[in-house]
């Protein structure tokens, strides 16, 4: 299911309803393809309203992250593009949402779910082995031979920058390994499966500050080979890792673009005073 | 803070804080809840001394291995009371858990509002049911057709009286899994039922083990449901579909014998079943504790 679709123009960022496709990539840089296109999205849970008729592209290959107030609705939005939403009773989700060009509700949540992987905020290792981790995506629902299993595990390891601090305990509990340890064991977990997309529900809340810069470099490594979506509530760290920046307030879309832009010439009188912390 | 600092009264001296009445307090509370643990831990601590001195004389090889002599014969044992026992309490779990551990799991996991109301109200409903009430109803409902009592019937009452606990508890622990396990399973793609069956239940499968087998515990010592099903045996019952012999109510039936003999066997039995209880808990706590420690590192 690899997404194959036309360049996009970038001033057409946080208006899906209304884009059209540049034809021509030569711009400045060679211009990614759009990963979700979001369409008149509007979300409740129960009568109450959380996201307000949200209109954005996510282009693919980049680092594309949701700031905003708690509450302002980007983690919902993060949760909506791998249906994570629908196991809570109770919620309703109307519009559109395209992943590459198929309509996301099409895809069997289970299907789409290993399509786009997630990581959440707290680190929550299964309580199983390091490598039952990581093993975990891969025997599911496919019949894969041990020695496969194995090479895909160490791959993911490597790829999640954890190899080399696991590979001597890869047959003990998951649990006895450090927070920062967790937390890119669960993305090694989610990269094993190969998803094209990595949501990341505020990552490194929970995380020291070196364990923080470690899962930020990785996040530069993989966003050559995946599209990544991170919810944050600290700037700085959308400033550092982020190509685009989405910003929310009570259950709506502000402002998308590239994160240059937002941090230093906002567009939007609410984004400014945000980011300069002026807000409320 | 200096200006605080400054205007206020020289710090107290340490020894004079806390107050007086405060330490008085603290010492008569703590004095308080140190006697009850003591109270409660000697109550079960007297038991046991007391089963022990009295069943002391009839503890011996024969007791285990041997059948009740007749009044008046020394020598006698109620292996086939212990055999019975096992054999009860493997029935009753063989109908208790399964029940009770699928309806763990669809109380915890599946039932929504309506169905999850009426299925945990009718449990705690039967746990509430006097175990007496449970002889009479299994002996209506299997001994009167049969026309006899049986292994089968003893273990089918203690199997209804294991369902209740084993189901509630079940649900607590499968409840305790935190929501972050099931959603991470979910997010790999895994489905509804390979979360529960991959994730869920192993999270908790220690704390599952350790109430299932507290239930059985609980049953082993039931007495009144036995009297209408399995009712007693002096000798061995082979298979499933004879009265049987059981630690219960060999003790009752020897208490209220006019026998010395069978009351000191009486002493033993109970002895014997008391420690089994206490064996059998004790190992619940130590898997569980083993099951915190695997799953916290």
């Amino acid at each position: 299911m690899k997404t194959l679709m036309k360049p996009f123009d970038l001033s057409q960022l946080s208006k899906a309803h209304e884009v059209r496709f540049a034809g021509n990539a030569s711009i400045e840089e060679q211009l990614p393809w759009p990963q979700f296109t979001v369409a008149d999205l509007n979300f409740f849970y129960g009568r109450q309203q959380a996201l307000k008729n949200i209109n954005l592209i996510v282009p693919n290959q980049r680092v594309t992250a949701f700031i905003g107030p708690s509450g302002c609705g980007k983690t919902t939005l993060l949760r909506t593009f791998n249906r994570m939403n629908e196991t809570i009773p109770g919620t309703r989700c109307e519009g559109s949402i395209r992943l590459g060009e198929r309509d996301l509700f099409s895809i069997p949540a289970t299907t789409l779910r290993r399509v786009v992987g997630m990581v959440f905020q707290k680190p929550s290792p299964f309580p199983k082995s390091i490598f039952d981790n990581v093993a975990y995506g891969l025997r599911l629902g496919q019949r894969l031979r041990r020695k496969e299993i194995a090479e895909k595990v160490e791959q993911s390891l490597r790829r999640a920058a954890l190899w080399d601090e696991v590979k001597d305990k890869l047959n003990q509990s998951a649990n006895g390994i450090s927070g920062g340890q967790q937390q890119r064991l669960c993305i090694a977990r989610a990269l094993a499966v190969d998803p094209e997309v990595l949501l990341l529900d505020e990552p490194c809340s929970a995380l020291d500050p070196i364990s923080t810069a470690k899962i930020e470099d990785l996040l530069f490594e993989l966003k050559n080979s995946c599209t990544i979506i991170i919810v944050t509530h600290n700037m700085l760290q959308a400033a550092r890792v982020a190509d685009y920046v989405g910003f929310f307030l009570s259950g709506e879309l502000i402002e998308l673009n590239r994160a240059k832009q937002i941090f230093q010439n906002p567009e939007k009188q609410e984004t400014q005073d945000y980011i300069t912390g002026r807000f409320g | 803070m200096r200006a605080l600092r400054s205007s206020s009264k020289p710090a107290a001296n340490p020894s004079s804080y806390p107050p007086l009445s405060r330490k008085i307090t603290n010492y008569v509370m703590l004095s308080l809840t140190g006697l009850c643990t003591v109270l409660v831990v000697s109550v079960l601590l007297t038991i046991l001394v007391y089963l022990l001195w009295n069943g002391m004389h009839a503890l011996n090889l024969n007791f285990f291995t041997k059948l009740p002599a007749p009044v008046g014969q020394s020598g006698g044992g109620v292996s086939n009371a212990i055999v019975g026992t096992l054999k009860l309490l493997a029935l009753a779990s063989a109908i208790g858990v399964p029940i009770g551990l699928l309806g763990g799991i669809y109380l915890s996991e599946f039932a929504g509002g309506w169905s999850a109301f009426t299925v945990r109200y009718t449990t705690d409903l039967l746990n509430g049911v006097p175990s007496v009430v449970m002889g009479i109803f299994v002996y209506t409902l299997v001994v009167l057709p049969m026309h006899h009592f049986s292994t089968l019937a003893g273990g089918i009452a203690l199997g209804i009286m294991m369902i209740p606990i084993a189901l509630r508890s079940t649900e607590d622990f499968l409840r305790a899994v935190p929501r972050s396990l099931r959603e991470g399973g979910l997010a790999l793609g895994a489905s509804k039922s390979e979360t529960i069956f991959t994730i869920v239940i192993p999270a908790a499968i220690y704390g599952i083990i350790t109430g299932i087998m507290l239930d059985i515990a609980r049953v082993a010592g039931e007495t009144a449901p036995l009297l209408f099903t399995a009712f007693g045996n002096q000798f061995k019952s082979p298979g499933w579909l004879q009265p049987t012999a059981s630690l219960p109510v060999v003790i009752y039936n020897y208490a209220i014998s006019p026998y010395d003999d069978w009351h000191q066997q009486a002493w033993a039995a109970g002895f014997v079943l008391l420690s089994g209880l206490l064996v059998v808990s004790i190992i619940a706590r130590v898997i569980l504790a083993r099951g915190k420690k695997l799953s916290h590192g």
